[in-house]
């Protein structure tokens, strides 16, 4: 199994009436509801709990990619990995990742994540997604009913701009570039890469045909999750692909850990519950821009199938939340039972545990992370004995990584030309 | 009107045909046209009326091969081409409306009659237009209509939100209608147009709606200083969708282009 403790970085300041006074969380959030000073705390914060969570066991820490959006701040993954990539050693950089279509050109993807993975030591985990529809089309103006033959023309350009030697010329639709040849090149040839999906067929295909893990980033928890990734699960038999390794699948889940179900539920279900009411609340006309969905994918339904529940989360209690499998909460053992069942149920090896919910403190959201690292994860780490030497889905760091503070003392310097400093 | 299918170099195209006298090409806006519509019906009284389909409207065919302005400016020829028209009577509502102003502005000598109602395709910065791909169905009417209550009736006669069936209809419908439509109106409706107004030669009548609040009025006159000659009528009491409003009056507008 390969767990990666995955930040959504989430603004924590939004007010109790936000769902009242504000329409959405997305897009047109009100920019005065953001505070630059208190940034650099809430920045600070979440970069020191990645750091943590890279010490406790897991085999990644993920970031990923939102804009304009209240509860991602982050509109540019590949900075906060930089800085993870150097306080942190041996644990995957999961960068979940980088929307191709939205980059001027693309190559800049493939540089940005080639710098990523020489700075790292090779342990860089890519992620290619189409983007959301408020991130790409409305937040960064792209048209929808092109959009993904944009991205399929990035991702063309991106790999080729990894692994041709020479330089090469790129007459696409949507690029033209004389001259590619990017400087520096990745460790990994290439780096292990992402597919974040909601159901479409064209992308089940597209993982299985390039061998891309295909990722259900969902907040709906897994119980709602089955029938998406059994269809992914019929496809990639329908495909003939040479196996069913779960690591072709990836899953997000909301997990809280307490020493007891009633303590999880007095520690975190006013995090939980800000996340579910404040941070999701986004205006329905921002969902889903017309052309961006295929006619094929809403054809077969994938929309309403895999929708969140009818009347919006704000309605769902502690109780429905996590009986529901929206978040997987309670005891060390309550927490490992459902987990087997949600990797068993989804046949899934890649795990994006999100552990930072809502506003949540630091000091609760280290005390969940150390019982899920210590108390929860040892006993999942066998789920598929069969495939535990399937690593083409996981990144492969240098033996000998370079560590930061290699200078030599000052002194050694000052030697070099016989004098003193 | 009947409804027929030509074909052209990209796909076949649906169009509906009716009424007698000069050849008349209508084209629609982002929300399409039916065979009842009221304007056509208006207009047929006295034109031999041509209202083609873009792909991807109605039940006509999806074509991914018009992805930017020229691609569908260059097939709207194709199409008046195919119906073996020359130099018809050229009008166009909203969205149909900057198709036809780009193509009077791309081959001038080749149209001689515009009409332009409520036309999208010049962006004001002091008149920033509502991002109708960012609204929810009940939200339209507030900004299409003049009558906004008579309009919500009109845009929501054979609802069914409840029927899965009918709401996959719907979402496939307004994924390839306004899909198509985003191409040349997403985000902004601005492809350069005023940059090429100049060049248009045509006897060229602007209609607009005083109560137009999708393109406000200011529009009509950065429209009119843009097109050589261009004569503006006002219709008080309508709305962006005047077509449906009040279709007699919009014909009768037309109808000054002779």
């Amino acid at each position: 199994m390969k767990f990666t403790w995955f930040n959504l970085m989430p603004w924590p300041y939004l007010p109790d009436d936000f769902r009242e006074k504000h329409r959405s969380v997305w897009v047109d959030i009100d920019s005065r509801l953001f505070d630059p000073a208190k940034a650099n705390e809430v920045y600070n914060s979440y970069m020191d709990m990645l750091e943590y969570a890279g010490t406790m066991g897991f085999d990644g820490i993920g970031v990923n990619e939102h804009h304009q959006n209240g509860y991602g701040i982050m509109p540019s993954p590949n900075i906060i990995a930089a800085g993870l990539a150097r306080r942190t050693s041996d644990v995957g950089l999961v960068v979940l990742g980088n929307s191709i279509a939205l980059y001027n050109p693309p190559v800049r993807v493939a540089e940005e994540f080639a710098m990523l993975d020489c700075i790292s030591g090779g342990r860089l985990v890519a992620g290619f997604p189409v983007g959301t529809s408020m991130d790409t089309n409305y937040c960064y103006g792209q048209i929808p009913a092109l959009t993904r033959e944009k991205y399929q023309e990035a991702h063309d350009l991106i790999r080729r701009a990894w692994s041709d030697p020479d330089p090469f010329a790129w007459n696409g639709r949507y690029n033209k570039l004389r001259h590619v040849n990017i400087w520096p090149r990745p460790i990994q040839d290439p780096p292990p890469i992402h597919i974040p999906g909601g159901g479409s067929v064209e992308t089940y295909d597209f993982c299985i045909d390039n061998t891309y893990s295909y990722s259900y980033l969902s907040f709906s928890g897994y119980i709602r999750a089955k029938a998406l990734m059994q269809g992914y699960w019929d496809r990639v038999a329908e495909r003939n692909a040479p196996d069913e390794s779960p690591y072709r699948a990836g899953f997000a889940q909301t997990i809280c850990v307490a020493d007891t179900d009633e303590e999880a539920e007095r520690l975190y279900s006013e995090h939980v519950s800000y996340f579910y009411n404040r941070c999701l609340h986004v205006y329905g006309g921002f969902a889903d821009a017309p052309g961006y969905r295929t006619i094929k994918t809403i054809q077969t339904g994938a929309l309403s199938q895999y929708a969140p529940p009818i009347d919006g989360y704000s309605q769902l209690t502690w109780k429905d939340l996590t009986e529901q499998g929206h978040v997987i909460a309670g005891s060390p053992e309550t927490v490992r039972q459902r987990m087997e069942d949600l990797i068993k149920g989804l046949n899934v090896g890649n795990i994006f545990c999100l552990m930072h919910v809502g506003n949540m403190p630091m000091d609760k959201c280290m005390h969940s992370t150390k019982l899920f690292a210590e108390k929860v994860m040892p006993h999942l780490r066998d789920m598929f004995p069969d495939y535990k030497d399937d690593n083409r889905f996981w990144c492969k760091p240098l033996k000998k990584q370079a560590k930061p503070g290699s200078l030599p003392a000052e002194k050694e310097v000052a030697a070099l030309v016989g004098g003193k400093d | 009107m009947e409804t027929k299918t030509v074909k052209t170099h990209h796909v076949p195209v649906r169009y509906f045909e009716g009424g007698k006298g000069e050849p008349l090409v209508f084209l629609h806006g982002a929300g399409g046209i039916t065979a009842e519509d009221p304007f056509l019906a208006e207009l047929a009284k006295k034109y031999h009326v041509f209202a083609p389909l873009l792909p991807g409207y109605g039940d006509s065919e999806e074509c991914g091969e018009l992805r930017e302005m020229l691609d569908i400016t260059l097939h709207t020829w194709d199409a008046v081409e195919a119906l073996g028209l020359k130099d018809p009577i050229l009008v166009g509502h909203s969205m149909g409306g900057m198709i036809a102003a780009e193509m009077a502005a791309i081959t001038p000598n080749d149209v001689s009659r515009l009409g332009l109602i409520c036309p999208a395709g010049l962006w004001l910065d002091d008149h920033p237009i509502p991002d109708i791909f960012a609204m929810l169905p009940y939200e339209l009417p507030a900004v299409l209509f003049h009558d906004v209550e008579a309009g919500t009736a009109l845009m929501t006669a054979g609802v069914a939100l409840d029927d899965p069936e009918w709401l996959k209809g719907f979402l496939v419908q307004n994924a390839r209608q306004m899909g198509m439509a985003g191409k040349i109106l997403f985000p902004v409706p601005d492809r350069g147009l005023s940059q090429r107004l100049y060049r248009v030669k045509a006897k060229t009548v602007l209609v607009w709606g005083d109560g137009d609040k999708l393109i406000v009025p200011a529009y009509a006159h950065a429209w009119k200083k843009a097109i050589n000659g261009a004569e503006l009528v006002s219709i008080p009491e309508a709305g962006h969708l005047m077509t449906l409003e009040k279709p007699e009056h919009v014909a009768k507008a037309i109808s000054k282009l002779g």
